[in-house]
């Protein structure tokens, strides 16, 4: 949206200067500034700009806690300790990098919702939408090797028991374990590779974080009607409408994130991760970090062997194709109607999967043994079906509610109901103000 | 309609999984198979809730436990002798403290290892040159370093308190969990329960029946000089209170800025959030 038609006007002889050398000051001002939003956004749609402000914390805290660790299995758990204990406020680093991962989870589980449910995947957002789960998948893994590096007891044995699922695939499994790990177990090279593709991978991340910028300035924001802006009435500005608002929802954000570093910090963590890795003591429950937890319940559900293929292969190929459901959503659902708002039984089944994740969630922290395994296995069916069966048939049988025209229409027929009826003509044209 | 729906649908996983629960913990008495078999008792904390600090008497109290009786088999590697600033320490009585420690160092100019008095900047020696001393000592298990115990350790608090524990800021599991266990020894084990040799029975253990550490404290063991009761009781408490000061010594620190920070976040949230409004006023959205 931002070719061809630049609003941009270079006032002083610096900008005229740039303007004609390398236009930046014009490309973030038609990004930031003059770009068009659906005026109907709600507070789901901030999500995108808490999570920019988490990458850039997390990659701030990263670099500095980087200055004052020791990739070395002898020194990790002890370079931490001194980090906690001797660095000027080390303890503050470390628990806003640990904290912010979960938080940076948090976040992106309310963004890849907020995505369900109003149906932001669909045409023509298929490629933002992939580009998004491609973020997530490289969020899984820096996390996951975030992890590892403390070198305590769940550190070592998560990475021992994570890598482990590659020795499953046939073939060329083992070949790719031993390639993770540098070496037969998880010892110092396996921390080193860690460590350099934990302070790689966030880079990368913000790599595709531009590309998935730009594929949203090039079709522009859904919004909760899942109507396609029509004409200029239907958006405002970026600036100052959508800073303002995402400004306050990241300030809300920042008040739970800042209420888990400074009273709760190890409230996410395992207590065992505080006692240094020991190759020889298995922990009683191994139990990997709170957002790996309903793909870990989906992983040990599957404890039989289904024809040709064991159940530890049959786990680990449920545990990626429940991650791989989310790149295909774009071609899964049937439904010509985007946003939930208007598929009253989208919506059921919506709440439905979201229950049915937190239980997996819960379930994955729990021992795989007596019920819990047969209720993760419901849970698991459950989260396959809602994809591959719920998705594809309910967009041919379900009767969507009456959408309204436009976006205008629908503020302004919500605007009456809510305020009692005040005359459509007292909404100004918003492009004229700020 | 649809509402009702969805909560008869979570009402119900809700039901199984209480159900299951349920099913789980029905257990033989004399063969528990979990652990621990008590869970530890919740006690008040000086350093708990949003305004928490440490008790200073309390601290040096436990370090008087910690000295006396624990350091003889436990070490606490990670904590230097000028950590114990936080007790309200000047900077000569750490010196005195540190000095009456022998400290093993080297080598010298011409290569000879040397024992010295401790200074500040050392840490707390260990009781055992090495892992395998400190087990071969200990009936098989080497005694765990106390540096970080207070963090290192807690029992998991099942569903729906982990949700309370959020909003009660409940972060002393540690603490509680080595107080109970320092107070539940001489504890009659239930009639045929099976207690390996060399371990000692205390239901408050984290993982089994028994442990290898023998009831460590006693009435009048350790004199306070402050007329606190000498009572295995208040030992526990204090080297408890210590140990957690040893695993999270900016403690205070931490509370007293996040304050700040919630305080900053509320004000120049609220301030924004009226500009949003004042933005948004003539915009229908």
């Amino acid at each position: 949206m931002s070719e061809g038609h630049s609003t941009y006007t270079p006032k002083t002889g610096i900008e005229r200067w740039f303007d004609a050398r390398m236009p930046l000051p014009r490309l973030i001002y038609d990004s930031f500034v003059a770009y068009p939003v659906p005026r109907n956004l709600n507070y789901m749609w901030t999500f995108g700009g808490i999570l920019s402000i988490m990458l850039a914390s997390q990659i701030l805290t990263g670099i500095v806690l980087a200055m004052h660790y020791t990739s070395d299995t002898n020194l990790a758990f002890d370079s931490v300790e001194k980090i906690m204990r001797d660095v000027n406020s080390g303890w503050l680093l470390r628990y806003l990098h640990s904290n912010g991962a979960s938080f940076f989870f948090v976040a992106v589980y309310i963004h890849i919702f907020r995505g369900l449910f109003y149906g932001s995947y669909k045409a023509p957002r298929e490629l933002l939408w992939i580009l998004g789960c491609i973020i997530y998948l490289l969020m899984m893994a820096t996390g996951f090797m975030g992890y590892v590096l403390p070198w305590g007891q769940m550190s070592f044995w998560g990475a021992t028991v994570i890598t482990g699922f590659f020795s499953a695939i046939p073939l060329v499994g083992n070949w790719i374990q031993e390639l993770l790990l540098g070496g037969f177990a998880v010892d110092n090279p396996t921390l080193n590779r860690f460590f350099a593709l934990h302070y790689l991978l966030p880079f990368m991340i913000a790599g595709v974080v531009v590309l998935h910028i730009w594929a949203l300035h090039v079709v522009g924001q859904s919004n909760p009607t899942g109507i396609e802006v029509k004409s200029k009435t239907d958006t405002v500005a970026f600036t100052p409408y959508a800073t303002i608002k995402d400004a306050f929802g990241m300030i809300v954000f920042l008040f739970f994130f800042a209420y888990f570093v400074f009273y709760l910090p190890n409230y996410l963590g395992h207590p065992d991760n505080y006692t240094v890795a020991n190759p020889l003591k298995t922990p009683a429950h191994i139990v990997p970090e709170w957002y790996f937890l309903p793909f870990y319940a989906i992983l040990r559900a599957i404890t039989f062997n289904i024809g040709p293929i064991n159940s530890k292969l049959g786990g680990v190929l449920c545990m990626f194709g429940a991650i791989a459901m989310l790149f295909l959503v774009p071609w899964l659902d049937t439904s010509k109607v985007r946003s939930a708002v208007y598929r009253p039984w989208y919506k059921l089944f919506f709440w439905l999967f979201v229950a049915d994740a937190i239980l997996l969630g819960w379930l994955g922290s729990q021992p795989a043994e007596g019920s819990y395994v047969f209720m993760a296995q419901m849970a698991t069916l459950f989260y396959f079906a809602f994809f591959l069966v719920i998705m594809p048939v309910l967009g041919l049988i379900e009767t969507p509610r009456r959408l309204p025209n436009s976006i205008t229409e629908a503020v302004l027929e919500k605007k009456n109901k809510g305020a009692g009826g005040h005359p459509a003509g007292a909404v100004t044209a918003p492009e004229t103000k700020g | 309609m649809k509402k009702i729906l969805t909560s008869l649908a979570l009402l119900g996983l809700v039901v199984a999984g209480t159900a299951a629960i349920a099913a789980e913990e029905e257990h033989n008495a004399a063969a528990p198979t979990h652990f621990p078999i008590n869970e530890p008792k919740e006690m008040s904390w000086s350093f708990a809730g949003p305004f928490g600090t440490y008790d200073k008497a309390q601290l040096q109290r436990g370090l008087k436990v910690y000295k006396e009786v624990c350091s003889a088999c436990h070490s606490m590697n990670l904590v230097a002798f000028r950590t114990l600033e936080g007790l309200g320490y000047s900077d000569a009585q750490i010196k005195t403290l540190a000095a009456e420690y022998t400290i093993h160092d080297g080598p010298n100019d011409a290569g000879d290892m040397f024992d010295r008095p401790g200074k500040p900047s050392d840490h707390f020696p260990a009781p055992f040159p090495n892992e395998q001393a400190a087990a071969a000592a200990n009936g098989g298990a080497a005694p765990p370093d106390m540096s970080l115990l207070a963090k290192a350790r807690g029992v998991e608090r099942g569903f729906p308190r982990f949700i309370f524990d959020i909003f009660t800021q409940y972060a002393q599991g540690g603490p509680d969990y080595i107080h109970s266990l320092l107070t539940g020894y001489d504890q009659t084990p239930p009639a045929g329960m099976v207690i390996p040799e060399g371990t000692h029975y205390n239901p408050y253990f984290l993982s089994g029946v028994s442990l290898k550490m023998p009831k460590p404290l006693s009435d009048g063991q350790v004199t306070y000089d402050d007329g606190s009761p000498q009572t295995v009781d208040q030992y526990a408490r204090d080297v408890s209170a210590f140990l957690m000061f040893v695993a999270e010594p900016h403690l205070e620190d931490r509370k007293k800025t996040g304050f700040r920070v919630m305080v900053f976040l509320l004000l120049f949230g609220a301030l924004v959030y009226m500009t949003k409004r004042r933005v948004w006023a003539d915009v229908a959205h």
